[in-house]
């Protein structure tokens, strides 16, 4: 070593050979300092917390499958005429793209199996965002301090979705041409700048030579740079901030309780890594995704039934599809709602909305304080129901976006689906959100009553004047901290409008708008019981007990509610 | 007659009933009195004389079975408020018949937006005479021979080409894979799959009910033998990805990715976190 | 985390992690926190014939995973990609490799997680949260150090600097743009045109074969292309190919039906657009383009599998149901020397999907 100053070895003992390369490392790095923490870093163990690493590990796979496929792949639109042992295409004009997929699925061994377990890949990168999100959203995990994080993965989610969409379209078969001829007419119907956009886009008119080689530096580099780039941040801060947990005995907002991540979390991540994998080359080698060779090489005058894009842009497709005709004419110029409305406006209000939620509720809540426990969903019955109502608006929208399909599988009227749509996206999402908020709400009434009046033995007892009652014994300790290790939320309520001098306060119509919100999305919450309800009703329940045990049932109760050993318990008499 | 009819109003609330119990009742006693009259078996030579009689006997069966709705004389029926009950049959031609009957769209079971496909009413024979009789209306497209759609001998060129015709001229309605598509008004282009060569032929010659015509002067007898040689050849090709999943396209896939690989891999999720076995040495109750 | 004043142990490697069973009580209402409930073992802590069977059992699917991998190339070798070997109709060669390739994947996954669930040690740890936010020493350091640099820069004190480098850093925004002029020529009025021309024959799509009116039946449909796109130079070569056939086909494409004159009500300007009830319409949807021949022969209603866009083709293209807003664009029709169906002139407004400049 080099600071030795000879009066004393360098190292006690003779360092093992892993030692020696530690050492070789730290001596250039300084890893020990930057990595002793995270060896044994601390993360909660719930399956809903794994979400997030279906995503990640998807995005591995795109990445090693990706690469396989770019040794092979050519970009480019130029003809060629197709000579591979595809027989039904063999001898036909198309582009290299196209002619290149074909060679990759027939004439490269494993080819065809990569090809698919990317595609797959991609359709469970984006559904295992989906999923995580949905996670983060019901529990509240996004609230501080992780809004930052919370909006890069909205910024993931968007990448991703471009990301699909780019690599939809480069194989350069009839669907893919199809997917770019509507992008083509998204853009078009921008006002002002539409046909610009468009040309510059393509390179000219639709469909030009240039739109795969663009598309493809932008689907194997821009993008997936970005997307490594805010991967890496969003992991940075989940590892600064610390996982959240969900509450219970010795779990608090001071402590994360969970296993390290040397050695349990490198095995269960690491093998998770290994089974998404299989589980994808499962999928690859069972169900056939993306059959290019049955679309056939895009030609501008063919299309196909069934016209639909990956699973991710349903719900734009949808939108498209119910949108009545509008289109305004007015001194020489034509705006068309009709498309400009779902295919830009729309998906930007969506990802507003998105991107922002964190910030809304902060403001309408006034919480400033950080949240490193969950909240059940049910303890936010609005912010639940508002995600149900979503989930509505999606899965509707996303089912217009197969309407041919569904017309097709259960016999069904194509005009009539619509109709339906175009009246179902504003009626049911608000019926979703009244039902899903009232149900969280008595789902949080029944946990006050287990909380305050104990659980439901199923003993029924009859006084002497005749009333039957049902015996209730009180949940453990664990259970009852478990229920109650909840922050109280409050009401924003408006102070008077002026100070004693007669001067409004400023911000007077914020504040209102506010106060309304505010009173609308917590005054119907459950709040726990402060401690003298709770000890009142522990006070009452022993007082029931005692009357009851002075009654000769032979039961107590805990011997038939299933939660208790009961092997060697007597029954009393 | 009294069970079968009782059995069909007890399914079909339609108004339309009815008129569809008396089909088939007419139908049903077209077949008895068919199958007891016509006990000579059929000969195919193709002389005068046979073929008045074909023409004959397909008549007997076209008034029994067909007039209510044709007209006596095929010549339509249309109801009081002008729209049309069953259309003229008069230079439909004896291919659509042989496609319409061969393939159990007709007879009707019941109106409706559209004729499906069902197992046929009438045998081969009694097809011929039908098809015999409604040709001799007016002049239309005859049963094409079986070298005009036989497949058994086309070169793969003719296979490449009719994928080129079939991309141009069938996917937007039929799919890609012949799998079939949605129509307006609850209308639906059939699967392509399973059908023999011999109906496709007839549909495209003859555009049965919303299809269009597609005649043989524009779309060349040769060239819709390729088409239907590139059919056949998508089906006796293997699935190379493995389940097609309906062949229905995107929606089918991204239905399976949720269901299969989401759930698949949350069910994981929930095995890698659910809490082991605990041992009962020092477990407290 | 020095303010932490717990008297647990630390966890080795970690002083931020304590081993469980130490938690602080939290000032909790209602209910006092419990704290951690305490480790019970699994079978395999505390019996050696469960822990050797699990550790078994981890072994066997590490090596199993071993074996597909072999397996994978095995069958990567023995089965070519032979268009025709398949077993169960799926491709022998794709299907083999991906179970392979899945299984061994699999396995090894299973086998990790297996060994964490059921022999690593599960004493769950708890670790102590650090602040967020610096603390307040922190962020006044900062603060003095970035106030420093910029008083040493003297950006306050010289606005004409500070004012002029913006002015620089934002004209450089102009190159950036500017030299992205060339991604695209200018629209123009491209899209106002397509190559149809008075005089030119409508041909079969894919054949090029020509169209006389007697072969066109009631109830016809023929998806066509302008003649050009079947003609050659004198040199043999087609007129018009490669990017420029596609970009003018995406425009051009067109379908001719025909119907039963009486049904037909074409408007007063568009009389001798057709000839004997033979009409012929754009085939790109006037939504967002693409291209559309389901036609239903006795509604005349014609579908765009995209969307859902209907046209009524008997009544001058009209929309009917769903997005679309303008009717199809319709191309007049007429007959040459030798009755062949030929366009009368080009389309009379632009085809296809809407857009700002078109009026």
């Amino acid at each position: 070593m080099a600071n030795t100053n000879g009066k004393t070895a360098a190292t006690v003992e003779r360092p093992s050979k892993i030692g020696g390369v530690a050492t070789w490392f730290d001596d250039r790095l300084g890893i020990a300092t930057a990595t002793k923490k995270q060896i044994r870093k601390v993360f909660p163990d719930h399956w809903s917390f794994m979400l997030g690493e279906i995503a990640l590990w998807s995005f591995v796979i795109l990445l090693l499958t990706g690469v396989f496929l770019t040794l092979w792949f050519k970009p480019s639109m130029g003809e060629v005429t197709y000579m591979g042992s595809y027989d039904q295409l063999r001898g036909l004009e198309m582009s290299e793209a196209y002619a290149s997929t074909l060679h990759i699925s027939f004439d490269i061994r494993g080819g065809l199996l990569m090809r698919q377990i990317h595609h797959w890949a991609a359709m469970l990168f984006i559904a295992a965002m989906f999923v995580h999100m949905m996670r983060v959203f019901f529990t509240g995990a996004f609230r501080k301090p992780r809004e930052l994080n919370w909006v890069i993965g909205g910024l993931l989610l968007m990448l991703g979705i471009l990301e699909g969409f780019a690599g939809y379209s480069l194989p350069d078969d009839l669907l893919s041409g199809t997917g770019l001829r509507i992008a083509d007419g998204l853009m078009k119907s921008v006002p002002v700048l539409g046909t610009y956009v468009s040309f510059f886009a393509f390179g000219g008119e639709f469909p030009g030579d240039v739109i795969i080689p663009r598309l493809y530096i932008v689907h194997v580099l821009l993008i997936p740079g970005l997307l490594l780039a805010l991967i890496g941040a969003h992991m940075l801060l989940l590892v600064y901030h610390k996982h959240t947990q969900w509450a219970g005995p010795g779990r608090t907002e001071q402590n994360v309780v969970g296993f390290p991540m040397l050695p349990v979390y490198a095995a269960k991540a690491g093998g998770f890594f290994f089974i998404v994998f299989g589980a994808t080359a499962l999928m690859g080698a069972l169900m056939e995704i993306n059959p290019v060779w049955k679309y056939g090489p895009y030609n501008p005058a063919e299309v196909t039934a069934g016209s639909q894009p990956d699973w991710y842009m349903g719900v734009a497709e949808g939108l498209l599809r119910i949108m009545p005709g509008w289109e305004t004419h007015l001194w020489g110029f034509t705006i068309s709602w009709n498309i400009f409305i779902p295919g830009v406006v729309a998906p930007g209000i969506i990802f507003g909305t998105v991107l922002l939620y964190p910030f809304i509720e902060a403001w309408i809540s006034g919480d400033k304080r950080e949240h490193h426990l969950l909240q059940r969903p049910r303890n936010a019955p609005n912010r639940t129901a508002f995600l149900v109502a979503m989930m509505t608006l999606y899965g509707l929208l996303w089912a217009a976006g197969g309407n041919d399909i569904l017309a097709v599988v259960f016999n069904l009227n194509l005009n009539y689906i619509t109709y339906f749509m175009r009246a179902a996206i504003f009626i049911l999402p608000p019926l979703a959100f009244i039902i899903a908020r009232r149900w969280a709400i008595s789902l949080q009434r029944s946990d006050e009553a287990r909380l305050l009046h104990g659980y439901e033995t199923g003993v029924i007892m009859r006084s002497p004047d005749g009333e039957y009652t049902e015996r209730h014994l009180p949940i453990s300790l664990e259970e009852s901290y478990t229920l109650t290790a909840r922050d109280r939320d409050h009401v924003f309520e408006l102070t008077s409008g002026e100070d004693e001098n007669e001067i409004p306060a400023p911000h007077r119509r914020r504040d209102k708008l506010r106060s309304r919100l505010s009173r609308f999305w917590y005054a119907d919450t459950i709040q726990k019981p402060t401690r003298e309800e709770y000890d009142e009703a522990q006070h009452h329940a022993e007082h029931e007990l005692a009357l009851h045990s002075g009654e000769a049932h032979p039961a107590e109760g805990h011997q038939f509610d299933g939660r208790h050993d009961v092997s060697g318990d007597e029954l009393r008499h | 007659m009294r069970f079968l009819s009782a059995r069909l109003s007890a399914k079909r609330r339609s108004p339309l009933a009815g008129v569809a119990v008396l089909l088939m009742g007419l139908l049903f006693t077209g077949g008895v009195y068919t199958a007891f009259t016509q006990l000579s078996p059929a000969s195919a030579s193709g002389s005068a004389a046979d073929d008045q009689a074909l023409v004959a006997k397909g008549r007997e069966l076209f008034l029994v079975g067909c007039a209510s709705c044709h007209g006596r004389q095929g010549e339509g029926v249309v109801t009081k408020d002008g729209s049309q009950y069953g259309p003229s049959l008069v230079g439909v031609g004896a291919a659509a018949v042989d496609f319409q009957v061969g393939t159990g769209r007709m007879p009707l079971a019941r109106p409706g937006v559209q004729a499906d496909k069902k197992p046929p009413l009438y045998d081969a024979e009694e097809t011929r005479a039908l098809a015999a009789y409604v040709a001799s209306l007016g002049p239309g497209p005859v049963i094409p021979s079986a070298s005009e759609y036989s497949v058994g001998n086309v070169d793969n060129e003719a296979v490449v080409r009719g994928g080129e015709f079939f991309r141009t001229n069938c996917t937007a309605c039929h799919n890609f894979a012949g799998s079939g598509g949605a129509l307006p008004g609850g209308k639906h282009a059939p699967k392509l799959t399973g059908v023999e060569p011999k109906y496709i032929y007839e549909a495209m010659l003859t555009g049965p009910q919303q299809m269009p015509v597609f005649s043989d002067q524009v779309l060349k007898p040769e060239e819709k033998r390729d088409i239907i040689a590139y059919l056949k050849s998508l089906e006796e090709a293997p699935s190379y990805g493995g389940f097609s999943m309906g062949a229905l396209g995107p929606v089918s896939e991204g239905l399976f990715a949720w269901v299969v690989g989401i759930g698949g891999l949350v069910c994981v999720a929930v095995w890698i976190a659910a809490h082991t076995a605990r041992s009962k040495k020092g477990s407290k109750a | 985390m020095s303010h932490d004043t717990r008297s647990s142990m630390p966890v080795p490697g970690n002083e931020d992690a304590v081993a469980h069973g130490g938690t602080p009580a939290v000032v909790g209402d209602p209910i006092p926190d419990p704290g951690l409930s305490p480790h019970q073992p699994r079978p395999t802590d505390v019996d050696e014939a469960a822990e050797r069977r699990a550790e078994r059992q981890v072994a066997t699917f590490f090596g199993l995973s071993a074996l597909f991998a072999i397996l994978f190339c095995v069958a990567y070798f023995a089965f070519p990609l032979d268009r025709e070997q398949t077993l169960l109709g799926f491709s022998l060669s794709n299907l083999t490799l991906g179970l392979s390739l899945g299984l061994s994947l699999l396995c090894i996954g299973i086998g990790a997680i297996q060994w964490a669930r059921k022999l690593m040690s599960d004493v769950e740890i708890v670790e102590m949260r650090h602040a967020v936010a610096s603390s307040e020493e922190d962020r006044q350091d900062a603060v003095a150090a970035f106030n420093q640099g910029v008083q040493d820069s003297g950006i306050g004190r010289r606005p004409l600097i500070r004012n002029s480098l913006i002015g620089a850093v934002a004209m450089l925004g102009l190159p950036a743009i500017v030299a992205l002029r060339d991604l695209g020529p200018l629209p123009g009025d491209k899209l106002e045109h397509t190559v149809w021309r008075k005089g030119m024959r409508i041909v079969n799509d894919v054949s090029g074969a020509p169209i006389k009116p007697d072969e066109v039946e009631i109830g016809q449909l023929i998806n066509a292309e302008p003649s050009l796109f079947f003609e050659t130079t004198p040199e043999g070569d087609p007129k018009v190919e490669g990017v420029e056939l596609q970009q003018e086909k995406a425009k051009a494409a067109v379908i001719v039906v025909r119907m039963q004159p009486k049904d037909i009500t074409p408007l007063p300007s568009r009389q001798n657009w057709g000839v004997e009830g033979i009409l012929c319409y754009s085939k790109i949807c006037t939504h967002v383009g693409c291209p559309i021949s389901l036609w239903e022969q006795q509604s005349h209603h014609l579908l765009c599998p995209c969307h859902q866009s209907t046209f009524d083709l008997a009544d001058n293209g009209k929309v009917v149901f769903g997005p679309a807003n303008r009717s199809l664009p319709q191309l007049p029709i007429g007959l040459d020397s030798e009755g062949y169906l030929v366009a009368l002139s080009d389309f009379t407004e632009p085809v296809g999907p809407s857009f700002w400049e078109r009026g």
